[in-house]
């Protein structure tokens, strides 16, 4: 028995060890919080605004000679597989010729700082920490392989382009303000074509160019009413709304029938 | 949150005629689509057409997605043509036996169909393939019906008279095996021809968005000599059931079917056809087919121009699946 209990305690002391080596004296700490995490959404909604708020805590180790810090908030959608065709004129029409399959990229995107991203990071980092919509990472199938193409792509840039014409892709260098010099707000614009789901809040902070703490927040956006109710029951049970449908139109024909019956 | 918000009263309330059509999804007013159904309904009624071949463009010309308005309209096209249908009953103006023969062609057809819809979406290519299918088709039969209907004028006017067509001369159609005898129609025929209308309507509506009474019916007089006493009724009953059969195959395999949209369209259209029918008779056979060959041939020619000019945006997004 004591045998078997040796090792559990090493085990413990292990894990205990590890999780000491992890997490180390960080200087500053990010609390964040978001007005609501759940928001609903009815069928005369036309958009509204979410807003991030937090603090930066700093502790004793925090360098005092630390003033300035710049925030970058990363809100990222659903993902969900799409696909961007172009046009192309042929036979003297145009039609769809090239297309470029997007793999589980956000349906929403949007990255908001307190300035200019190339400001706050050297290119580098702003590279590895997916700063700006030109670095977040849009992994593309070509061919028979994966990854991202570089941002001047004709594709990547229409793609971009056509989500950002909707509202559902945005990147604002001046939307996240210091209130003070640790507590800082920012607002989150839903246009009234968000998809529902969960929505991932990333918090960068960063200080002279290197990133010197991270915080995830998320919140929900769910969609009620009656045209909700038809688009979910269409998408999960095809075969009873086509039957409901099918018997709405034939209800319909037969009413009129009634109705306008001349004999 | 915002519902409730505005206390503006009735005037606000008055302003609110935009609806949300949950899968086509955008906003529209529910008085423009209702004034479109009915529009459309009055010309169906008119020229005792089912007017898919109209609806589905003017969807489609307002913005609303070419495959959601062909799946749409398909329960459109099943309410009209069953009110229609009960009609035609109640006058014995239906041959069952005929009908049902067509329906087996049908149902083959239109399942043929909407797999190739669904083939074609999956390809990009759909959206291309429906106005190509719309251009070829309707200035095909849309310049016929004006030829048609302007030749018939004249010949009014010069006063001369109508050969009636229907000789009793015997084509290929009527050497051909697996012969049936139509009681109520009154002919002998192979069900070979019939099963394939049957299908060949089946498949255009349901890759089109239409019921194809205004193909169906000049191949059942002309090609099978089906009496005119029995053609509109029987093929009603095959858009009928064609229709009903593409509404539920469209929701199952592709979710495109707006349930909303449909019944505003229904709702405008039965009651238009109502109107439509009743001027139709205090006009002139072959000005009416003169005015129906106009109509198909401009809305033909819509969708050829909007072929050929240079779009506004070469790229277009499309989600395929996967959201998480």
């Amino acid at each position: 028995m004591m045998g078997r209990r040796f090792p559990a305690a090493i085990g413990l002391l292990l894990v205990s060890g590890m999780v000491f080596v992890v997490s180390p004296a960080r200087a500053e700490r990010l609390i964040v919080s978001v007005s609501n995490h759940r928001v609903t959404v009815t069928p005369n909604y036309s958009g509204e605004e979410l807003v991030l708020f937090g603090s930066v805590e700093r502790d004793a180790t925090t360098p005092a000679n630390r003033n300035s810090y710049d925030l970058v908030v990363t809100v990222i959608g659903p993902r969900a597989d799409m696909v961007t065709r172009r046009k192309e004129r042929k036979f003297g029409i145009w039609i769809n010729a090239d297309y470029r399959e997007f793999l589980q990229v956000p349906t929403y995107l949007a990255l908001f700082s307190n300035r200019p991203f190339d400001a706050i990071a050297s290119p580098d980092v702003e590279r590895r920490q997916q700063l700006g919509l030109n670095n977040v990472l849009l992994t593309q199938r070509v061919g028979t392989d994966y990854g991202d193409v570089v941002p001047n792509d004709a594709f990547r840039r229409a793609f971009v382009r056509l989500r950002a014409e909707h509202g559902l892709y945005r990147e604002e260098t001046s939307a996240v303000t210091f209130l003070t010099p640790t507590l800082f707000r920012t607002g989150i614009p839903l246009p009234a074509e968000v998809p529902i789901g969960t929505y991932e809040v990333e918090i960068k902070l960063f200080s002279d160019g290197a990133l010197i703490a991270r915080t995830d927040t998320a919140f929900d956006i769910v969609k009620v009413g009656f045209e909700q109710f038809v688009a979910t029951a269409a998408r999960q049970d095809g075969l009873v709304y086509g039957m409901v449908t099918a018997f709405m139109a034939l209800m319909t024909g037969w009413m009129a029938s009634i109705v306008f019956r001349k004999d | 949150m915002s519902g409730f918000g505005q206390p503006q009263g009735s005037f606000s309330e008055a302003t609110r005629v935009q609806l949300y059509l949950p899968i086509a999804d955008i906003p529209v007013n529910v008085f423009l689509i209702l004034a479109m159904g009915a529009a459309v309904g009055f010309v169906s009624g008119m020229f005792g057409i089912g007017g898919g071949f109209l609806m589905t463009p003017l969807l489609i010309f307002i913005g609303i997605a070419p495959a959601v308005a062909v799946a749409s309209v398909a329960s459109h096209i099943a309410a009209s043509s069953f009110s229609g249908a009960i009609a035609y009953w109640r006058r014995r103006a239906i041959d069952p036996a005929l009908a049902l023969v067509l329906l087996s062609g049908g149902t083959i057809g239109t399942a043929v169909g909407v797999w190739t819809f669904t083939l074609l979406r999956s390809l990009g290519q759909l959206d291309l393939m429906i106005a190509l299918s719309y251009v070829v088709l309707l200035s095909t039969v849309g310049g016929l019906m004006f030829w048609e209907g302007l030749r018939s004028i004249m010949r009014v006017r010069r006063g001369v008279a109508i050969p009636l067509r229907r000789s009793g001369s015997h084509g290929w159609i009527h050497g051909l095996p697996l012969k049936m005898r139509f009681k109520r129609s009154k002919i002998y025929l192979s069900v070979i021809p019939v099963v394939t209308v049957g299908m060949l309507i089946g498949f255009i509506g349901a890759v089109m968005g239409i019921g194809g009474g205004f193909i169906l019916i000049p191949i059942m007089i002309y090609l099978l000599r089906v009496p005119t006493s029995t053609v509109i009724g029987t093929s009603m009953v095959l858009t009928l059931v064609t229709m009903t059969f593409a509404t539920l195959l469209h929701a199952v395999t592709n979710h495109l079917v707006d349930a909303v949209l449909a019944l505003i369209l229904m709702v405008g259209g039965v009651t238009g056809a109502q109107f439509g029918a009743r001027a139709g008779q205090r006009i002139r056979g072959e000005h009416l087919r003169l005015l129906l060959g106009l109509l198909i041939l401009a809305v033909g020619i819509r969708f050829a121009i909007e072929l050929v000019i240079r779009p506004d945006d070469l790229f277009t997004i499309r989600e395929t699946g996967g959201t998480g």
